[in-house]
């Protein structure tokens, strides 16, 4: 490095960046690619295996059905066509998490191919295209234990957990994305992130990047100006939340644009995101790459996916996740605004639940996006994972639209509900949460309060209404919160004598 | 008791007239007595082999249905997964290494009742013609051994011919079973691509691999094919067809009016005097029979062994990557100063025998990026026209006939040295494999030096019934009954 710091805005001003994303998804079969073995995540290691996923000497894969349909149902949302004859194809290449030291995988015959996805960036609309989709294994995982880098090198020893070895992927392969400047970050998020939201809506996938269902590699490259020949790319790896994609193509913008405003050349290699530095640091360069072999794979018959079979599995695609957004917030009566608000917050389908089990639309969303949405930030755990059903939350909602409980005492509830004390219901009964609404029981309270507070009540009376506030707030605390505020409140003006 | 066919054998202990376990006894005594230098066995699981005749002894005393190989003993090669028993493929490489699992085809053959008396020699993973590949030490023909038995399921072609079982399994990448059959002078099958699952069978080359039975008649080849055949749900290239009618194929010899093709390409040239003299004089005893004899042209034949050389090694390089220490088997160099990389090549160096390492380089190479198209490439488009010569030969003939090997048995040593010679051995074998149909080798006579004589029957797939129907009528007509 010599010359002054290049920031983003440089970097975008004298270059064109070129983008590639290869998404990896691990499908939700219950089942692996190549077996019978169950495909759940946590279980201990090496409990979830077979010959077959081990690779043991003799054994054969059996293509998954389920998995083709998965892969076959994405390419079709993803507007691609679906090959009519697709092969699997052997990746050879040694390491210890790969039982067979090779990968069945797709080459050049792949399932699905050019296709594309419409994503929104701040009103503008970019169309990405695809390339691909293929279907392959995911290898086992490796934890190497000792050395500082928690890579394999310099490790003191590694373990091979096998129980991911075989779990199905497709991965998905953007062509070069060009034409988005500035908004080059932005744009990569927001595809990973539409890709997401129409894997779910397909439900072929859990999509969860921080376990790894979900991966990102994403290709930069820097030219001089638009229409000039690539550049060379880095494709960074490791890129493993929505966040990680915009900043780690933003760095990888910037770190390029220093070499090149220096004089120097990128080199073609992966590198690999850090997210703690927000940085990239080199891995293998192309020349260290390895040669692969690919050859089709002997073991398995090719996947003719006819006409009749591809046009059954187009009619079972859901609404496209935008146009299901736009359905919803018009339904809902949200403005833009809000509607990103919970896109954002991932509690579309929450909220959606939630106003299926009877509750209102702004009732639904104050909830998810209030109360739980605090909680979720406070604890680190997904709005989905919190361990509160929807129809909890309506059922709350309900208690405090029929009087039964104030906000207060809903929040309550939700502590129950979240504790794991059952039902609202049951936390209502078991708490004895119940709102003092009988006039007769407030009346004293209101008494009493008006009594230990004259001078306050005389403001009210004087025609300061707001003052009555702290009235209410008297009564409430006598009546341990239990009481309906609107009602104390309405009952201590009807007391003063004054109108509102 | 070790004389009697393996019918005669299932007949007799479903009739009573002898127990599982003398029929057991019996043929492992013969092992005890021959073994120490004909070197068949791997292991021989003499404690399994008895329970399982007594068991068979069990079910028959209580009345309970038996299956088809009731109380028969079987040879299994040892690149079967065997439950429980050691699978060493030959090889070093998977030293200490006892399969979690069962073979389907050894799963057949429990169910059918038969007694897995062992685990037979072969050239490590199945790669050679003559069984001195194998880590284990040559296995000896019993017709003089001095010579080599074939390969590289000489093992199992040992075991039958020198009644050590009634019935062996091998298997057959280009020759495997035929070869050794016509050097030892038994009856052995390479079934249609598909028709016997290859699920626990350690792969050498994928495309062309098939178990298949070596017997010492040609029904009983048929009884055990019978057994393994059939469709495999866990083996996604075995064909969901019917299993050929090889029993009744193989008790009707009535081959009037069937055509025998003859392939120009494979009837004359680089075959030994005697083999070519055998072969002439069966296809009279054929033509005598009733059959038509007709000349078929297989122009691309003559490139079989070339593109068989590219295909094999390059599905070899990849199918044995596996072996890599970290899982099973031999691990060299695990000392805590060498990386992942170094153990993984350090017992690969010292795990693998010199032939084995030769196809793994040839296929890495073959599969390396720039060369794929001129190597396996081009020999995938030779495979497409292989089959196209062997549809039009099926369009003349009912089955193609052919010498088996180009020799009878040589001595141990003398092509070990030179691949290509012993890569010969196979030249009339490999076209079969390259294009998924069946063959059977069945004796045919003696050489001057008393050896056995070999040919080779081929069918279209999944017409092995022919091969029965072919080599039963042929063996009638021969009256082969010499015994080494």
């Amino acid at each position: 490095m010599g010359g002054p710091a290049v920031n983003f805005e440089q970097a975008i001003a004298q270059f064109d960046p070129v983008l590639g994303l290869e998404v990896h998804v691990e499908l939700n079969t219950e089942t692996k690619m190549f077996c019978g073995c169950p495909t759940t995540f946590g279980g201990e290691p090496n409990t979830q295996v077979c010959p077959v996923c081990l690779g043991l000497p003799g054994s054969l894969p059996v293509v998954n059905a389920t998995a083709v349909e998965s892969a076959m149902r994405i390419g079709l949302a993803l507007n691609c066509s679906i090959a009519p004859w697709s092969r699997f194809a052997r990746k050879n290449y040694f390491y210890p998490d790969m039982p067979k030291n090779y990968q069945i995988s797709q080459y050049d015959e792949p399932i699905a191919v050019n296709g594309f996805l419409e994503v929104d960036v701040e009103g503008q609309t970019y169309r990405i295209d695809i390339e691909r989709a293929h279907m392959e294994e995911d290898t086992g995982k490796s934890l190497h234990v000792g050395g500082s880098t928690g890579r394999i090198h310099g490790a003191d020893y590694s373990l091979v957990d096998y129980n991911r070895a075989g779990i199905p992927l497709i991965e998905i392969v953007t062509k070069p994305i060009e034409g988005t400047g500035a908004k080059a970050p932005e744009v990569a998020r927001a595809y990973v992130t539409a890709l997401r939201d129409l894997l779910r809506a397909l439900g072929v996938s859990d999509v969860r990047m921080e376990q790894g269902s979900l991966r990102c590699d994403a290709n930069v490259s820097l030219r001089p100006f638009v229409d000039a020949p690539f550049g060379t790319r880095t494709e960074t790896k490791n890129v493993n939340s929505l966040r990680s994609v915009e900043r780690a193509v933003r760095h990888e913008i910037e770190r390029q644009a220093q070499i090149l405003a220096d004089g120097g050349r990128i080199v073609q290699e992966t590198r690999h995101w850090h997210e703690d530095t927000g940085r990239t640091t080199a891995g293998r360069t192309k020349e260290e790459a390895e040669d692969y072999r690919y050859f089709p794979e002997p073991d398995l018959a090719p996947v003719a996916a006819d006409e009749a079979w591809v046009e059954r599995l187009r009619a079972t695609l859901p609404e496209p996740p935008a146009q299901r957004r736009a359905r919803l917030q018009q339904a809902w009566g949200f403005t833009d605004l809000e509607m990103r608000d919970v896109v954002n917050a991932e509690a579309l389908e929450l909220i959606e639940a939630t106003i299926a089990a009877g509750a209102s639309a702004g009732g639904a969303k104050k909830w998810w996006l209030g109360e739980l949405a605090r909680r979720s930030n406070d604890s680190g755990v997904a709005l989905a994972d919190l361990g509160i059903e929807p129809a909890a939350v309506a059922r709350v909602e309900e208690l405090i639209s029929e009087g039964s409980l104030n906000d207060k005492m809903a929040r309550q509830v939700i502590d129950g509900v979240l504790a794991g004390e059952g039902s609202a219901d049951e936390v209502v009964a078991a708490r004895g949460l119940v709102l003092v609404s009988d006039d007769g029981a407030l009346t004293a309270a209101v008494d009493e309060a008006i009594a230990g507070n004259a001078d306050v009540a005389d403001k009210v009376r004087s025609g300061k209404v707001a003052a009555v506030g702290a009235l209410v707030g008297a009564v409430m605390k006598a009546t341990r919160g239990q009481a309906d505020a609107a009602r104390v409140r309405q009952l201590l003006l009807e007391r003063l004598g004054v109108e509102e | 008791m070790h004389d009697k066919t393996a019918l005669d054998l299932a007949a007799g202990i479903a009739a009573g007239d002898f127990s599982a376990r003398e029929v057991t006894t019996a043929f492992l005594d013969r092992i005890a007595a021959t073994d120490g230098e004909l070197n068949a066995f791997l292991l021989v699981d003499t404690a399994g082999a008895l329970a399982a005749a007594d068991s068979v002894d069990a079910d028959r005393a209580e009345g309970r249905p038996l299956g088809p190989l009731a109380g028969v003993p079987v040879a299994i090669k040892d690149v079967l997964a065997t439950e429980g028993l050691a699978t060493t493929c030959g090889s070093r490489i998977l030293e200490g290494w006892v399969p979690p699992y069962d073979a389907t085809v050894t799963r057949n053959l429990r169910e059918a009742g038969a007694v897995i008396i062992g685990k037979t020699n072969m050239d490590e993973f199945a790669m050679g013609s003559s069984t001195e590949n194998s880590a284990f030490g040559p296995t000896r023909n019993p017709w003089d051994t001095g010579l080599i038995p074939g390969g590289s399921s000489g093992g199992s072609a040992v075991a039958v011919a020198a009644r050590q079982a009634p019935l062996s399994l091998g298997s057959d990448t280009g020759g495997s079973i035929r070869q050794p059959a016509a050097m030892c002078g038994v009856v052995g099958v390479k079934p249609t691509y598909g028709g016997v699952s290859r699920y626990g069978l350690v792969a050498m080359a994928s495309s062309l691999d098939q178990v298949g039975p070596f017997a010492t008649t040609v029904a009983d080849a048929a009884l055990l094919h019978s057994v393994i055949a059939g469709h495999d749900p866990h083996d996604s290239t075995s064909l969901d067809a019917p299993v050929p009618p090889v029993l009744q194929a193989a008790q009707n010899a009535d081959i009037r009016g069937m055509r025998i093709g003859v392939v120009k390409q494979l009837a004359g040239e680089g075959f030994q005097a005697e083999v070519r003299a055998h072969f002439d004089r069966s296809l009279e005893l054929l033509a005598g029979a009733g059959a038509e004899i007709v000349e078929v042209d297989c122009p691309h034949f003559e490139h079989a062994l070339a593109a068989y050389y590219l295909i094999m090694p390059s599905e070899c390089s990849s199918n044995l990557a596996k072996f890599d220490a970290m899982r099973y088997g031999l691990r060299v160099g695990d000392d805590g100063n060498n990386s992942v990389e170094q153990v993984m090549g350090l017992t690969r160096e010292a795990g693998f025998g010199p032939e084995v390492k030769r196809r793994i380089m040839l296929g890495t190479y073959a599969l390396s990026s720039g060369y794929y198209d001129a190597f396996y490439g081009q020999a995938q488009k030779v495979r497409t026209l292989i089959a196209r010569d062997f549809a039009e030969a099926f369009a003349e003939a009912d089955v193609l006939a052919t010498p088996t090997a180009p020799t009878t048995a040589f001595p141990i040593g003398e092509k070990v040295d030179d691949p290509l010679s012993m890569y010969l051995q196979d030249i009339a074998t490999i076209p079969a494999n390259l294009a998924g149909v069946p063959g059977m080798s069945l004796p045919v006579g003696l050489d001057e030096k008393g050896l056995p004589v070999g040919l080779q029957f081929m069918a279209p797939a999944l017409a092995d019934d022919r091969l029965y129907t072919a080599g039963a009528a042929l063996e009638a007509l021969t009256g082969w009954e010499a015994r080494p």
